[in-house]
Formats: structure tokens, C-alpha cells, sequence
């Protein structure tokens, strides 16, 4: 069916509104990093980056978070949120309210609340900065929990994991073999959420004084704009990139529509 | 067909203060078809599950081969199962689906072997050109044909099939019944098969057992089953009946004019209810009949009329198709009984 001109013409209107009102700033972004001086353009911003010792061990420490949250989440939240789901499902209303909780506590409470354990770890054990992956694997539980328990209601996974039990398979395989691969793009989603709030947390952070990449592009903004704006696009591009090379559920192949006549 | 490889005794299993099943004792032979048959909530899938090992019970044993299963985990039973809901894995195709059961360690074989396995079972199955499609390529009918290919591949001692047909349409469900036959009695596994569909059951099985509350109400073949019901539930469950008042005395019961032996199980003296089938009761045009036709319907192969008797029952009888054009609604018709037997149950 085909559609009306007016139709179009509002269907293209509505995406060229919500394409501006989002790219504008990156725009922007884009404009402001690449001015030298008042008139010229150039990359020194973007070169910079590099060059700014500080600003690399940021980046190399929220990479370093990521990599933890990412494992804390494959290998503590994932399988502890298909186990309720699977085996406790009347744990699913406790459990989905413990994962709200950072939602609804502000970031200085939190920080007020865990900064007593963090100044015990600073003096008796380390000071290291990734000891604030435990306060982050707390931050994105909200999102991925969300993702996690959409992608396991939008399959049947109890019979998926109860036909691989049958066929001979222990729970561990059960869980990384179906389960696991069966709701992948949760899963998925879930880490880029998690990457995303990783390298975007500034409040905790700042306050419990641990040099992280929001950190540093604000320390850095303060002596030189264009850089802390060139870094922070970067990222952005970085998150984007994620999200664009996500797996989709018609990974293998061609979406076929081939189904036979019986 | 000989020796008993399935044995379920006496077994229990209560959800709160629900009975799912109530000391459910049944024997499975080697390579026999047994169809579970029973209303929603009598405990036929629950019984299923006990035997894949997805269900715990509160008593009772589980023999299978001799051997007690009852304590033993679910992938160490080396049970195939097919379920209701799609349960093809929907990241492998339809090779790997079938492949995945002999690559774990408790069926496993070689890469070689396992390919050459899948592939002859999905030419058994009709599906040997869709070894590379993705569940969601294939339609529902196909997608339990590889789920009964993976059931199979493993070798299960028993092949335990949980509706596998009810989410199918009419017409695919008949064609896979008798495929699931054929494949069955083509390999001779033992298989227990749970549904809700009489048809179904009787089609398929070398004996139907009905259950009620948790517990067997009867087992027998098919026929037996349907000809020979020992109690009301059976009789009303499996097929039609009408039922028609009469007066029983010993082991005979007088309705419509005649006297037909009653079952074993049927009230033994004073007035009842006998279940006649509608196929055992022949209608005949007839002007001084005391019967009349309210309708009539042409079913292709048969002919169904809904008769009022004198005493105001409406009784439906079945009778050769070839008979539609002369029972027509308002015809006088003559009614009499031909079966040698029918179960009576008290009023």
C-alpha cells in the first residue's frame, strides 16, 4: 500500500526534528574540538589526547572498571538473574527491587554511604581506583536487570533449559550453552549499558578522589576546553560503536522466510 | 513387546493442596506406545515430567529397565523428550539442534559419527534439506519434527512426548501423528505419550490409559478402551454417549425395547443411566415410529441425527451417510440398539 505525500512528508519531518535535536550537540562538539583560535581549524585537540599522561591512565583505568563490571556481570548477575528466574521465580519481586534500589538512591547518598568502607580499604588494604567496580556493578544493576529480564520473558526458557537438561546436560552447561545464547541480545545491551555508565560516572568517583576518565577530562577542561570537548566526543563515538556492532538475534544469516508448506 | 521397561509405582506428587497425582501406578513394555489420556489437571504431564526426572515426587518409585530412577537427575536419565512449546534451541540450526544431545558427555561420539547420526535422522523426519535452517526459518510442524529427531538421536531408553502436537494445526497434526508412529515403530522405542486429544490417543497408541485426579482409571488398547469402558468416567471421556435411562436386572439392562448385556462395573439391579454410542443406535425411517428427527447432518463419511424419543430424550445417533437424505428433520423414525454391550451407571 502505497503511502500519501503528506504522509511521508511527516514521517521524514518527525526523523529530521529527532536527527537534529541529537546530532546538534555532536555537532557542535565536533565544531568546538577542531577550532584553533578564533578562526582556524585544526586537530591539535585530538592529537592532544594522546600526549596527556594523566588522561590516558584515566582512560586506562575506566577500561580496566569496564573489564571488571563486565566480568561481574557475566559471571555474578547474569546467571544469578536466570537462576531466580529459572529456579526462584518467587525471588523475581525481592530481586527486581534490590536492582531498582541505585536507581532511586542518589549518587551522594551512595557515595556518603560506601565512602567509610572506601576510606577502611584506602588504609588497610589498597587505594587502587577499580576497587570502584564494586560500587559500579551496584549502578548498572537497574539497567541490566531490565534487559536481562525482558530477553528471558521474551523466550521460553524454561522449557529451552529443561529440553537441554534431558538431552544430558548439566546446569553449568545448560545455563552457558541455552540459556546464555538464548538471550544474547539482553545480555549484549546489558554490557553496553554497563560500558557506557562505566566510562560516563563522574559523581562517585570525584568524590571518593579516584583519577577516573570523567575525572580527568574535567580536570583537563578546566586548563583546556577543546580537549576535554575532543575526548568526550571520542568516547561517545566509542559507546556508539559498541552499540552498532551488537549482535542481533538474526545473526546467522539472512532472515529467511522459506517456511515450507507441510 | 515383552518385558516391562517402564515401571511407576505408586507414585504421589501434591502443588499445596492440589493432588497432580495420587498414587499413579503404571508398566510401560519394551518398544510399546502408551498414550496418557485425561483431562486438563489430572496429572498425565506430571507423571511424564517424574519420568524425565523434571519432577519430584513426594512417593513412589520409578523403575526403568529394572533399575531405580526415582533419586537420579534429569540428564542422567537419558530420556528424549519432545515437548508442547517449542523447544528447538533458536542459536543452531536444525543439524545442531539434533547434533547437541550426542556431543555431551553422556552420549557423546565422534564429529563424524554425530553428523552421520543427525543426517539420518532428519531424513527420517522429512527435514534432511533443512539441516541448516534456524528454528525461526522453519514452521511449527517442522520445528517438532527436529525436535523429535534431537529426542531420538540420543537413544533414549524412553521417548516421552508431552503434546507434542496440540500447538500444530488439524491437518499437520494428523500427518505428524502418523509420522511419529511410523518413526516409532521404525526405531521401537518405548515411548509414553501425554495428551488431551482422544483421537490422538487412540490413533496412536498400543494402549491409552485414562486418568482422573492423579490417578489410572483404566488402561487397555484402543478398542477395549472405547467398547468395553469399566466406569462411567471412561465411557463419557472417551467418545460420545447418550445417555438413556433403563431398568437393570442382573447383568442385563431393558432400554429402547431391548436387552443388552451390561459391563463389568455397571450397577448391578433397579433403574440407571446406560451410555450408548451413537454409532450403536440405528435409526430407521419409519411412519409409525414414535421417534422424530430434529436434525440431521451429513458428515462425509457419516451421517449424525439428533432423535427425540417418546419420553422426550435427545439421543444423537450415527448411521451411513447414504442415510442423510432420508433422515430428514421431522421424519418419524423407528430406533433400536445394536451392541452387544454398554456400561450403566447409577441415576
Amino acid at each position: 500500500m502505497k503511502r500519501s505525500l503528506g504522509q511521508r512528508i511527516w514521517r521524514w519531518s518527525i526523523l529530521l526534528v529527532v536527527t537534529s535535536y541529537l546530532a546538534l550537540p555532536i555537532v557542535a562538539m565536533l565544531d568546538f574540538s577542531t577550532k584553533v583560535g578564533r578562526s582556524k581549524r585544526g586537530l591539535y585537540a585530538w592529537k592532544a589526547i594522546f600526549s596527556q599522561p594523566e588522561l590516558v591512565g584515566g582512560i586506562v583505568t575506566s577500561l580496566e572498571l569496564a573489564a571488571i563490571v563486565i566480568a561481574l556481570l557475566l559471571f555474578l548477575v547474569v546467571p544469578t538473574v536466570v537462576w531466580v528466574h529459572l529456579k526462584l521465580p518467587r525471588l523475581r519481586r525481592p530481586l527486581e527491587l534490590i536492582c531498582l534500589l541505585p536507581l532511586a538512591i542518589p549518587g551522594i547518598v551512595l557515595v556518603v554511604g560506601v565512602s567509610k568502607i572506601y576510606m577502611w580499604l584506602s588504609i588497610h588494604w589498597t587505594e587502587s581506583p577499580l576497587t570502584l567496580s564494586a560500587v559500579y556493578a551496584m549502578l548498572i544493576l537497574p539497567y541490566t536487570y531490565r534487559s536481562l529480564s525482558a530477553a528471558l520473558f521474551a523466550v521460553d526458557v524454561h522449557t529451552l533449559a529443561e529440553a537441554a537438561r534431558t538431552l544430558g546436560a548439566s546446569t553449568s552447561r545448560t545455563l552457558f550453552q541455552i540459556v546464555i545464547p538464548t538471550i544474547k541480545a539482553g545480555v549484549m545491551s546489558a554490557l553496553v549499558i554497563s560500558i557506557a555508565l562505566v566510562l560516563g560516572e563522574y559523581t562517585i568517583s570525584s568524590l571518593l578522589n579516584y583519577k577516573t576518565f570523567q575525572v580527568e577530562i574535567n580536570l583537563i577542561g578546566q586548563n583546556d576546553g577543546t580537549i576535554a570537548v575532543a575526548v568526550s566526543l571520542a568516547s561517545l563515538i566509542f559507546v556508539l560503536l559498541l552499540l552498532l556492532l551488537m549482535p542481533t538475534a538474526k545473526r546467522h544469516g539472512k532472515a529467511l522466510l522459506d517456511v515450507d508448506a507441510e | 513387546m515383552s518385558s516391562v521397561a517402564v515401571q511407576l509405582n505408586d507414585i504421589a506428587k501434591s502443588f499445596g493442596p492440589v493432588k497432580a497425582l495420587a498414587g499413579l501406578t503404571l508398566e510401560i513394555k519394551e518398544g510399546e506406545l502408551v498414550a496418557l489420556l485425561g483431562p486438563s489437571g489430572c496429572g498425565k504431564t506430571t507423571a511424564l515430567r517424574a519420568l524425565a526426572g523434571l519432577q519430584d515426587l513426594d512417593r513412589g518409585q520409578i523403575l526403568v529397565g529394572g533399575k531405580d530412577i526415582t533419586f537420579q537427575a534429569a540428564n542422567h536419565r537419558g530420556m528424549g523428550m519432545v515437548f508442547q512449546a517449542y523447544s528447538l534451541f533458536p542459536h543452531m540450526s536444525a543439524q545442531e539442534n539434533v547434533e547437541y544431545g550426542l556431543k555431551l558427555k553422556a552420549h557423546k561420539v565422534s564429529a563424524e559419527d554425530r553428523r552421520k547420526k543427525s543426517s539420518e535422522l532428519l531424513e527420517l523426519v522429512g527435514l534432511s534439506t533443512h539441516a541448516g535452517h534456524y528454528p525461526h526459518q522453519m514452521s511449527g510442524g517442522q520445528q517438532q519434527r527436529v525436535a523429535l529427531a534431537r529426542a531420538l538421536a540420543i537413544e533414549p531408553k524412553v521417548l516421552l512426548l508431552d503434546e507434542p502436537l496440540s500447538a500444530l494445526d488439524a491437518k499437520v497434526r494428523i500427518q505428524l501423528r502418523d509420522e511419529i508412529r511410523r518413526i516409532q515403530l521404525e526405531v521401537g522405542t518405548t515411548t509414553l505419550f501425554v495428551t488431551h486429544d482422544q483421537e490422538e490417543a487412540l490413533g496412536i497408541a498400543d494402549r491409552v490409559g485414562v486418568m482422573r485426579d492423579g490417578v489410572l482409571q483404566q488402561i487397555a488398547v484402543p478398542q477395549e478402551l472405547y467398547d468395553r469402558p469399566t466406569s462411567a468416567f471412561v465411557a463419557e471421556f472417551v467418545g460420545l454417549t447418550n445417555p438413556i435411562r433403563g431398568t437393570v436386572s442382573g447383568s442385563t439392562v431393558s432400554i429402547l425395547g431391548s436387552q443388552i448385556a451390561t459391563l463389568p462395573g455397571s450397577v448391578t439391579s433397579g433403574e440407571g443411566t446406560a451410555l450408548v454410542r451413537p454409532e450403536s443406535i440405528r435409526v430407521e425411517a419409519d411412519p409409525s415410529g414414535s421417534a422424530k428427527v430434529v436434525t440431521s447432518s451429513f458428515l462425509g463419511s457419516v451421517c449424525r441425527s439428533i432423535v427425540d424419543l417418546a419420553d422426550g430424550t435427545r439421543i444423537t445417533a450415527q448411521s451411513a451417510s447414504s442415510q442423510a437424505s432420508v433422515l430428514r428433520a421431522g421424519t418419524s423414525v423407528r430406533v433400536t440398539l445394536d451392541t452387544p454391550a454398554v456400561f450403566v451407571k447409577s441415576l
